[in-house]
């Protein structure tokens, strides 16, 4: 990697978003983010992975400053975004944008596309007048819509049409970094591969940085450098996406990987799955001691109290897990 | 075949709304014998799910199957009245569906809903239905069934409801299970799970599936044999090793080349299939791929092709297995043409 793509453009530490709740028992707390540390690169692909109730999703809002984190530090730019206003926030708000998951509910339904997308440049002070809509009519091209889109009404189109507006609408800000909350889950099969195609030259023409958070595992090895994967609050490992997928470190990494079915009936993964038992667990109150014991095949006493740090295994390849270097398959 | 127990032929389902004719499933034929994981996959749109519903006779106003026959087991379904229906769903056909929290009723414990189809279609008393529920719900792998017998489907996590469903679904040994996206809105360590048990049961019951999906990992996970829908039509049928490993319909190669194929190995750029899928109120003239495909023909857009058969287990409705079509490499052409009617 060259030198400048080794400047974190993001440097996350001990980031904890915790809600408060009620449980049967009394008032708790839901741990959805319990104190997690990585960096993301100029110009590079973070993926973040991991099952629903993982904390993903509370992340990605969480360094948008969509939530305000219970404890940490969001460092963008050597800014730390964590404590900031919101008066102070508001130039980081054009740096880093957001694209979601269901473009039926991102949408506001009243408005035209030109107000959508435009909407962000006014606040910004960015266009006004006919240079604004000279901005929206060249991000649409841009997006693969059309100049006669602009006057329409979100309804009018499909999702894999209204997953462009959305991406459009980020676009004309002129961000650093887009945070994309599983941007492609809910189009179908041969929509997705237009979008993430989309995505990756629009990378490589403005030299964005991604968080790319989705649970479909063979999508995100796909378009990621490198790969976060979390367990209920937890960062269970970070490595390049090839490493990640070649040599798994955490018992959990490893049975995820294996579960994903593959298209290839020659290659059927039942025969070298590793089933995981049981559910994941609750975020609600969590004691101390891995969040993976549970399930984990390899567990042994000292889990059950001891919470893993994250630690350098490999060259660049972190895991959280006590034994990692000693389990053997 | 002897050991057919479905046999869908020219299928067609069409809902009257105010804004036209939707026709959802435009005369579509395949079998299922008994032991198959049959996988239909398609997109949004394409049919399968209403297929599905077909099948059941559970397709709502305004819609109604308006042609074609669904024989089982020598039975014509379509044929019947709703009452007669009933003593096939539930019994001899049953259905889990992608959602199992709004297929399961949130003020009934498990085990009344359990009991209740028990009871509906076999001859056993409170008591012997209560044990035959416990028994069920061990088969799907619940742990403590006494106990959770007695829950509410909110206290049961995603793959648990899931789980009941499919105890319910099999609680009288049907010969068919149609399972709509039963791991679609699962985890990846769940969705395994599921379809491990789905298979098990399927073995242990002697029974078939009907296994509809997007997801072509899972298919081939799976499924011993696949329908590829699209537009309401039937693209091609396949063994999934055929299907998978010479696929027949530029529509099938389409969907493979636009998703990342394998986990390890070099990654490419995908290649999606440009424009998007019909509208289903004006469907495009002759074949509904036709507008998407990169091989379409003068003929495509006029008239749907036949369906050519390309072996005992493969067919493909697609103008370039034609004899006079144009030679494109990887397709093949047939000299005799058959058409299932």
């Amino acid at each position: 990697m060259s030198d400048e793509k080794r400047t974190p453009l993001l440097s996350v530490r001990n980031l904890t978003k915790y809600f408060h709740t009620s449980t049967p028992t009394g008032p708790g707390i839901i741990a959805a983010v319990d104190g997690i540390d990585f960096d993301i690169y100029k110009g590079e692909t973070f993926g973040l992975v991991g099952e629903s109730g993982c904390g993903k999703t509370t992340t990605g809002r969480t360094i948008a400053r969509l939530y305000t984190p219970t404890d940490g530090s969001i460092l963008f730019d050597g800014v730390d975004l964590a404590t900031l206003s919101q008066r102070e926030l508001r130039p980081f708000r054009k740096r880093i944008q957001m694209i979601f998951q269901d473009p039926y509910a991102s949408l506001n339904t009243r408005m035209t596309i030109t107000d959508i997308v435009a909407e962000g440049m006014k606040v910004h002070n960015i266009a006004s007048g006919d240079e604004m809509q000279e901005r929206v009519y060249q991000m649409l091209e841009r997006v693969g819509l059309k100049r006669e889109h602009a006057s329409r009404y979100p309804h009018e189109f499909s999702g894999g049409q209204r997953q462009r507006i959305g991406i459009a609408r980020s676009l004309a800000v002129d961000p650093e970094m887009i945070i994309c909350d599983e941007p492609i889950s809910a189009l179908d099969v041969s929509i997705q591969a237009q979008v993430v195609n989309m995505l990756e030259d629009l990378q490589k023409e403005y030299g964005l940085t991604y968080l790319f958070i989705a649970h479909d595992l063979s999508m995100v090895r796909h378009i990621s450098d490198r790969i976060g994967v979390m367990y209920l609050g937890k960062m269970a490992e970070i490595a390049g996406s090839d490493e990640l997928y070649m040599n798994p470190l955490h018992p959990y990494t490893k049975s995820l990987l294996s579960s994903i079915p593959i298209a290839n009936p020659h290659k059927k993964v039942s025969d070298t799955r590793i089933m995981l038992k049981g559910d994941i667990g609750s975020p609600i109150n969590p004691k101390p001691g891995c969040r993976f014991a549970p399930r984990c095949r390899y567990v042994q006493e000292r889990c059950g109290f001891e919470t893993p740090l994250l630690r350098e295994i490999r060259p660049d390849h972190f895991c959280a897990c006590h034994f990692c270097e000693t389990i053997k398959d | 075949m002897s050991n057919t127990i479905l046999d869908v032929k020219n299928l067609r389902t069409t809902f009257y709304t105010h804004m036209g004719e939707v026709q959802a499933v435009r005369g579509i034929s395949f079998e299922v014998n008994q032991g198959d994981v049959l996988g239909i996959v398609g997109e949004s749109g394409s049919g399968k799910s209403v297929t599905a519903m077909s099948i059941m006779g559970l397709v709502d106003e305004p819609g109604r199957v308006s042609g074609g026959s669904i024989l089982f087991m020598g039975q014509e379904l379509t044929k019947l009245s709703d009452a007669e229906m009933n003593e096939y769903r539930g019994k001899e056909i049953s259905m889990i569906f992608q959602d199992p929290m709004t297929s399961l009723n949130p003020v009934y414990t498990i085990g009344n809903q359990l009991i209740e189809v028990i009871r509906r279609h076999t001859d056993l008393d409170k008591d012997q239905a209560h044990a035959r529920a416990i028994e069920l719900l061990q088969m799907v792998g619940i742990p403590e069934p006494e106990i959770r017998i007695k829950n509410y489907p909110h206290q049961f996590s995603g793959g648990m409801r899931q789980r009941a469903m499919i105890a319910m679904a099999i609680s009288c040994s049907p010969k068919i299970l149609i399972a709509d996206e039963p791991t679609t809105a699962l985890d990846v360590t769940i969705q395994a799970q599921i379809l491990d048990l789905m298979v098990r049961l399927k073995n242990q019951l002697h029974s078939s599936i009907i296994l509809i999906t997007h997801d072509l990992g899972v298919v081939s996970e799976v499924c011993n044999k696949v329908n590829v829908m699209y537009g309401g039509m039937l693209m091609e049928k396949a063994s999934v090793f055929e299907l998978f490993d010479s696929p027949q319909h530029p529509y099938t190669l389409g969907l493979l080349k636009s998703i990342p194929r394998d986990v390890t190995g070099e990654r490419k750029r995908l290649v999606p299939i440009e424009g998007t899928p019909p509208d289903l109120l004006k469907p495009p003239s002759g074949c509904p791929f036709s507008p998407r495909c990169p091989y379409a023909m003068g003929i495509c857009v006029r008239e749907a092709a036949p369906l050519y058969t390309l072996s005992d287990t493969h067919s493909a409705s697609c103008w370039l297995h034609h004899k006079g079509a144009p030679v494109v490499e990887g397709f093949v052409q047939v000299e005799e043409e058959s058409v299932h009617e």
